[in-house]
């Protein structure tokens, strides 16, 4: 009691004179936290960045000058050649044959895929038991190698005892020709991606369906629709935006693939007449199997532009996709408002 | 100042999005699934793990297990065999190829999850003049595939003479976009500005700020970002099979060595790809929740 009475008529005079000190006594530490303030982003970001313009953006643009360029192994050097390591790529059949691989491995992957993918995520989202030992079971595939899921593969896909063959012989089926003919190749390798991709788009799709308001369930159970044209009103629909993310990501993905063709037989060079022979593939080859430096820089931005093109149609088509999902990212904001209240 | 802080971190700490919407989503949809749904999971989980099994029953016979017909579902003896021929096949160096994957793999994701967690903080929390451009920066070289880079990446690392040298692979990988990308989303979701305002207030520095607000929030995403930054990079293997050579590689460049070596024994391949497989298999028995929730989290916020 007499110290609470004391202390405000001991410092009351000494706050006095404070107001007018205060600016000088605080402006070391005040410059400082102002410069703090200033420069600290900036230097928090500033090693992603500098990184980046080692590893990154210097080599893209360095891509660039050689794919302008005969380069020389033996001088590490090259001489402008103008436009004429991309116009020796377009008229390759070879690099034909290898776009129309890519894109056929890539379709065969990305839209079984996807649509295993949509039926696992449906699965997982009913009530189930053990919910966690499920969803991890079905990312069980992920963690495995690409290589090694094609080492197993191939293996499996054999063409003389391969399991498969061995299989279709048994039950009075013509065994396939897996390493001969492009598009049974083709499948075989879009099983491998499919095998290791499969469940972790399950378990992107499966969160989106979790965010669906469980009241549009409700009320369509009310107006008496079924579980089927549930899935195909509400499911589907909501899912729209995760669905394009999923594609643009097995794009990307799909169009770069590599570690599967390479290792489906043991020569690695893509089959014997370029069966699967694909684009990063046939990057490899001119690279390091010719050591041709100035076609694969130009091999690489011409897959660069495929991607790009890819990327800007599918964003189009997100784009006029998410506008019409605009209401529920209202709603569900709505919803998390009022979970964090309760 | 650390008793200061602790309170606010508290509610940190209860507004983890996770544990928000799991509390949501469940329980809603009453109705206990049927048979046919575990019947279809069933198969899925079945042809999930059947390559794995397969590799094991070829890796556990002998050479002519492959090539026959009426070969057994039940697995032969010589696993130990056959992994032993792997690991003290001077070719493969598979004790090296080991320690170069889990060096590698690790050092990339602690890598990324400290410059990723430094760069989502600033972009999340911390307003500067051209953030919000260099934030739309980074996510659009998310789109650049590697292979732009793999032939100039390739020159700079042989002037250095690098090739070959596990650094050469580890260099190129040490950030990440997606990894600055997922932070900032973790952060801006999760840290309240009224939290870093009374740090600020209370005359904390930035650094200071950053360590005990940004990384204490930051932790369950800095564990996601290292697990899947740590599965990527194991298992990369475009840029290590340019970049590597037999004397030096990492496991999956070691099992394409494996199979040009062996390309008629498949059961020293299988038995083989089993072994480098083990290590992740451990990882993903200890953390496949984390990487589930991972996956689950990341998507709704991408």
């Amino acid at each position: 009691m007499t110290s609470t009475a004391t202390r405000p008529t001991a410092s009351g005079p000494d706050d006095r004179p404070k107001p007018e000190r205060a600016p000088r006594v605080l402006s070391f530490s005040h410059r400082m936290s102002r410069w703090d303030l200033k420069v600290s982003p900036y230097l928090y970001i500033s090693p992603f960045f500098i990184l980046f313009a080692i590893v990154g953006l210097f080599p893209i643009v360095y891509t660039a000058v050689i794919s302008f360029q005969e380069w020389d192994l033996v001088r590490n050097s090259g001489t402008f050649v103008g436009f004429d390591q991309y116009i020796w790529i377009l008229s390759q059949a070879d690099f034909w044959v290898a776009l129309r691989n890519t894109f056929s491995i890539f379709l065969l992957s990305s839209v079984p895929q996807i649509v295993l993918a949509l039926f696992i995520a449906a699965m997982l989202d009913r009530n189930i038991r053990a919910k966690t030992f499920w969803r991890m079971s079905v990312l069980l595939p992920y963690v495995m190698a690409p290589v090694a899921v094609a080492l197993i593969f191939s293996n499996m896909f054999g063409d003389n005892h391969g399991l498969v063959n061995n299989i279709l012989t048994s039950v009075g089926l013509d065994p396939i020709a897996w390493h001969k003919d492009p598009f049974w190749s083709h499948i075989a390798i879009a099983t491998m991606v499919n095998f290791r991709w499969t469940g972790y788009n399950a378990l992107i799709l499966l969160a989106a369906m979790q965010a669906v308001p469980r009241e549009y369930y409700e009320a369509a159970t009310v107006d008496g629709a079924n579980a089927f044209r549930q899935f195909w009103s509400i499911t589907l629909p909501s899912l729209k935006p995760t669905l394009i993310f999923v594609v643009i990501t097995s794009t990307i993905g799909g169009l770069q693939i590599f570690d599967e063709p390479r290792m489906f037989d043991t020569f690695g060079r893509g089959g014997a007449a370029n069966q699967w022979l694909t684009i990063t593939l046939y990057l490899y080859n001119i690279g390091w199997g010719e050591f041709n430096f100035g076609r694969a820089a130009a091999l690489a931005w011409i897959l660069f532009i495929i991607i790009l093109a890819i990327g800007l149609i599918n964003l189009g088509i997100t784009r006029r996709l998410v506008r019409d999902e605009g209401g529920r990212g209202v709603i569900q904001r709505r919803r998390r408002r009022k979970g964090a209240q309760q | 100042m650390s008793a200061i802080s602790t309170p606010p971190l508290a509610v940190v700490e209860e507004n983890l999005p996770n544990a928000r919407r799991n509390r949501r989503t469940t329980k809603i949809r009453g109705v206990r699934a049927g048979f046919w749904v575990y019947l279809g999971l069933g198969v899925v989980i079945v042809s999930a793990i059947f390559p794995y099994y397969w590799s094991f029953l070829i890796g556990s016979g002998d050479a002519t297990t492959i090539n026959d017909p009426n070969m057994s579902w039940l697995p032969g003896g010589n696993f130990i065999a056959n992994a032993l021929a792997v690991v003290n096949d001077p070719a493969v160096n598979f004790w090296l190829a080991l320690w170069n994957s889990i060096f590698s793999s690790t050092v990339i994701a602690a890598s990324v999850v400290i410059f990723s967690t430094l760069a989502g903080w600033a972009f999340a929390k911390l307003r500067f003049p051209g953030g919000k451009w260099l934030l739309a920066f980074v996510v659009a070289t998310m789109a650049v595939p590697m292979q732009l880079g793999v032939v100039p990446l390739y020159l700079l690392f042989s002037d250095l003479g690098w090739t070959g040298q596990i650094g050469a692979i580890i260099i190129p990988a040490l950030t990440s976009a997606f990894g600055v990308f997922w932070m900032t989303q973790y952060l801006s979701q999760t840290v309240p500005d009224e939290l870093i305002e009374a740090a600020r207030v209370d005359g904390a520095s930035m650094i200071r700020t950053f360590w005990t607000v940004g990384v204490t929030a930051a932790r369950p995403a800095a564990a996601m970002l290292f697990l899947f930054t740590f599965v990527g990079a194991w298992n990369q293997f475009f840029w290590p099979f340019i970049v590597l050579d037999r004397q030096s590689p990492t496991l999956p460049v070691a099992l394409s060595l494996l199979q040009s070596n062996y390309f008629v024994d498949y059961s020293i391949v299988l038995a083989g790809v089993l072994l480098a497989t083990i290590p992740l298999l451990i990882l993903f028995a200890l953390a496949g929740k984390q990487l589930v929730s991972g996956i689950m989290a990341g998507a709704v916020k991408g």
